[in-house]
C-alpha cells in the first residue's frame, strides 16, 4: 500500500478499524474479568465489520453485526451472567494446553508475517464498482446471485452448511431436552 | 429575499440535486437531516410520555396528569426537570465503567436507527440517509445491539434484582428478535427490496418525475394508491399475519407491558434500572420511549404504507389549485402532508399499544418463552414459506396460485389447531388436580367472597 492509498478515506477507515480490532483482540486475552473480555470481543467483532465495510463488502458487514455482535455475543453474556463468573483463576488450570496453543498460534502468525514480508501484500480490496452478474459485488444482489447460482460450486456448499446447522440444532435439542420418565411414558 | 434564494450558496445548500453540490453543502445537508430526525425522534418522547399517561388515565377511569400547563401538557417538562435536579447516586460496589456506559448504550442505537426512517419521498431530504440501500439490514443490526444497554446495566449494578432483570431482558429480546426478523423477511419477499424508501414506493404508485436543472434524470415520487395496497393487506392473509407477528415481537423488544418482565416491579423492584438515579435513569427512560416510537415507525413503513395517505386524494393538495405556484404545492405535499400522515399513523399505532398495556395483564415468564418459541416463531416461519409458495404458484397459475397457497395455509392451520386441541384435552383430562394445587375456580370464588358487594 502506498502512502496515498493509506491516506485516502478508505485507507484511514481501514487503519482505524484494524488498530481497534487488534487492540480489542488483545484485551479479550488480557482482561481477567470474563464479562469485560466478552465486551472486548463485541468491540472486536464490530471492528471486523468495519474492516468489511472498508473492503466494500456491505452485506457481510451488516450480517457480521446481526449474527455475531447481536445474537451470539448476547448469548455469551447471558451465560457469563447466569453462571455469575467473577475473576477467573486461570493461573493454575490448563497451563500445558495454553502453552501448546500459544506456541502453535505464534508459529502460524510468524509464518503469515514472513509470507507477507517475502511476497508482499495481496491486493484484497474489492473495487467499489466491482460487478458480479450485473449487480454490485458486495451488495445483497451480487452475493445472492453468486451463492444461489446452480452453475457455480457455492450452492452445494451452502445447502450442506444449512443441513449441518440443522443437524446441530436437533442434536442440541436432544442433548438439552429433559429425559422423559419411563413411568410417564406408560401412563 | 429573492436575492438570497437565487444566490449560488443557497442553491447549493437546498435546491441543487445531491450529485451536483460541493462537499460542504453535502455536509450541511447531512447535518440538517440529522437534526430533523433528532428533533422528530427525541422530541416525540415528551409527547409520548404525556399521551401514555393521559390515555392510561382515561382507560383506567382516572384523570392522569392535568395540573402542569393546559391538559397537563407541560408535565413531561416538569418530570425531566425533576429527574435532572435529583441527586445522582452511584452505589459503592458497582462496576463503574460499565455502570456509566450502560445508559448510553441503551440510548445511542435507538438514535442510530432513526437514520434510515423515510419521512417523505424526496431523494435528497426524505431521510437522514436516503440512499442507503440496505436500510432494513441496518435496522436489524442496530436493533440487535440495543439489548446490551439493559444487560450491562443489570450486571454492573451488583444487585440481584438488576441481574435478574438483565437476564430476563437478554433472553426475551433474543427470543422475540427471531419472530421479528422472520416477519420482516416475509415483507422483503413481497416487495423484493431492502431499501426503506423503495419499501414505501412498492406500496404506492411510484412515478418517476424529471427534475429540472439537475444531473439526476428522475426523482421517484410516490403517491398513495389506496390503503388496500399496503403490505398488511398484500397476499391476504399472509401480510396480515406478518404484521401481527411483527407488532407482538415489537412490544416484546421494547420491554413494554404485557412483556415488561425485565422491569416487573412486583417481582424485581424496578428490574435492570433499580440502581440508577437522576439523569442516568432519564436516559433509560428516554431510550425506552424513543425505541417505542422507532419500532412503531418501522412498522408503519413496513406494513402501513409509510408516509403516504390511505387514500390518494388525502395525500396532496388538489392539482387544480393553480393559483398557488408549483413549488408551494410541492412543498406542502411533501414537507407538510407526507410527514403529517406518518405521524398520524404512528400515534394511532402507539395509542393502540398503550391500550394493550392498559388492558392486558403481564405474562408469566414461562408463558412468555412458550409463546415466543412455540407459537410466534413457527407461525412466522410458516408464513415466510407460505408467502414464497404463493409467489411461486402465482408465477405458474396467476391469481389462482394465491388461492392454492391460502388453501394450503388453511389446511395447515386446521391440522395444527386440531392437534393443539387434542393435546389440551388430553392434558386437561389427565392429572390436572395433582399439577395445580389450587383450582382456578376456587381462587375466583375465594376472591369474589372477599370483594365488597355493590348494591
Amino acid at each position: 500500500m502506498t502512502l496515498q492509498a493509506i491516506l485516502s478515506g478508505q485507507g484511514l477507515m481501514f487503519l482505524f478499524f484494524a488498530v481497534a480490532a487488534i487492540a480489542s483482540g488483545l484485551l479479550v486475552v488480557i482482561l481477567q474479568n470474563p464479562l469485560r473480555a466478552a465486551l472486548s470481543l463485541v468491540i472486536n467483532l464490530f471492528s471486523v465489520a468495519g474492516l468489511y465495510l472498508s473492503l466494500n463488502a456491505y452485506f457481510l458487514a451488516t450480517v457480521q453485526v446481526i449474527v455475531y455482535a447481536g445474537a451470539i455475543m448476547v448469548l455469551f453474556l447471558f451465560v457469563i451472567m447466569l453462571l455469575n463468573m467473577g475473576q477467573a483463576n486461570l493461573n493454575t488450570s490448563y497451563r500445558g494446553v495454553r502453552t501448546v496453543i500459544a506456541f502453535s498460534s505464534a508459529i502460524g502468525f510468524g509464518g503469515l508475517m514472513s509470507a507477507v514480508a517475502l511476497k508482499g501484500l495481496p491486493d484484497v480490496m474489492l473495487p467499489a464498482d466491482a460487478m458480479v452478474t450485473g449487480s454490485s459485488a458486495g451488495s445483497v444482489e451480487g452475493i445472492g446471485k453468486v451463492l444461489y447460482n446452480p452453475n457455480l460450486p457455492w450452492l452445494f456448499a451452502f445447502e450442506w452448511t444449512s443441513f449441518l446447522l440443522l443437524v446441530a440444532v436437533i442434536g442440541a435439542v436432544v442433548l438439552a431436552g429433559k429425559r422423559q420418565q419411563p413411568t410417564e411414558d406408560k401412563a | 429575499m429573492s436575492e438570497l434564494i437565487n444566490s449560488p450558496v443557497w442553491r447549493d445548500l437546498f435546491v441543487n440535486s445531491a450529485d451536483n453540490i460541493p462537499w460542504y453543502a453535502e455536509f450541511v445537508r447531512s447535518l440538517l437531516r440529522f437534526v430533523i430526525a433528532l428533533a422528530g425522534g427525541l422530541g416525540s418522547v415528551p409527547i409520548l410520555v404525556w399521551l401514555e399517561r393521559r390515555l392510561l388515565g382515561f382507560w383506567q377511569g382516572r384523570l392522569g396528569p392535568n395540573r402542569v400547563g393546559p391538559f397537563g401538557l407541560l408535565q413531561p417538562m416538569a418530570d425531566a426537570l425533576k429527574l435532572m435536579m435529583k441527586e445522582d447516586i452511584t452505589p459503592t460496589n458497582v462496576d463503574k465503567a460499565l455502570y456509566y456506559l450502560a445508559p448510553a448504550i441503551a440510548l445511542v442505537p435507538v438514535i442510530c436507527s432513526l437514520t434510515v426512517l423515510p419521512w417523505n419521498s424526496s431523494s435528497d431530504w426524505g431521510a437522514v440517509a436516503p440512499h442507503l440501500n440496505v436500510g432494513i439490514l441496518f435496522l436489524l443490526a442496530v436493533a440487535s445491539i440495543e439489548v446490551y444497554g439493559v444487560i450491562l446495566a443489570g450486571w454492573s449494578s451488583n444487585n440481584k434484582y438488576s441481574l435478574l432483570g438483565g437476564l430476563r431482558a437478554s433472553s426475551q429480546v433474543i427470543s422475540y428478535e427471531l419472530g421479528m426478523g422472520l416477519s420482516i423477511i416475509a415483507v422483503l419477499l413481497m416487495t423484493g427490496t431492502l431499501a426503506m424508501q423503495e419499501l414505501v414506493h412498492s406500496q404506492t404508485i411510484a412515478t418517476n418525475v424529471p427534475i429540472p436543472d439537475s444531473n439526476y434524470s428522475v426523482w421517484t415520487q410516490s403517491v398513495s394508491a389506496g390503503f388496500w395496497n399496503w403490505n398488511i393487506f398484500k397476499l391476504f392473509p399472509f401480510g396480515l399475519v406478518a404484521a401481527v407477528v411483527y407488532m407482538i415481537s415489537m412490544i416484546a423488544e421494547t420491554n413494554r407491558a404485557p412483556f415488561d418482565l425485565p422491569e416487573a416491579e412486583t417481582e424485581l423492584v424496578a428490574g435492570f434500572h433499580t440502581e440508577y438515579t437522576s439523569f442516568k435513569f432519564a436516559m433509560f427512560f428516554m431510550g425506552e420511549y424513543a425505541n417505542m416510537m422507532i419500532v412503531s415507525a418501522i412498522c408503519v413503513t413496513l406494513f402501513l404504507g409509510g408516509y403516504t395517505a390511505p387514500w390518494g386524494i388525502l395525500g396532496q393538495l388538489p392539482a387544480s389549485w393553480t393559483f398557488f405556484p408549483t413549488s408551494v404545492l410541492n412543498f406542502v405535499n411533501h414537507v407538510v402532508i407526507a410527514p403529517a400522515w406518518l405521524f398520524i399513523k404512528l400515534y394511532t399505532l402507539i395509542s393502540f399499544f398503550i391500550l394493550v398495556r392498559a388492558s392486558q395483564p403481564r405474562l408469566r415468564y414461562d408463558m412468555l418463552m412458550h409463546f415466543g418459541w412455540k407459537v410466534l416463531l413457527p407461525t412466522a416461519l410458516a408464513n415466510v414459506v407460505l408467502v414464497a409458495t404463493s409467489m411461486a404458484l402465482q408465477q405458474l397459475f396467476g391469481a389462482v396460485g394465491h388461492l392454492i397457497a391460502v388453501g394450503i395455509a388453511g389446511c395447515l392451520a386446521t391440522i395444527v389447531l386440531w392437534v393443539a386441541y387434542l393435546h389440551w384435552k388430553a392434558r386437561k383430562s389427565g392429572d390436572e388436580a395433582s399439577r395445580l394445587p389450587i383450582r382456578r375456580e376456587s381462587v375466583v370464588r375465594a376472591i369474589a367472597a372477599r370483594m365488597p358487594v355493590e348494591d
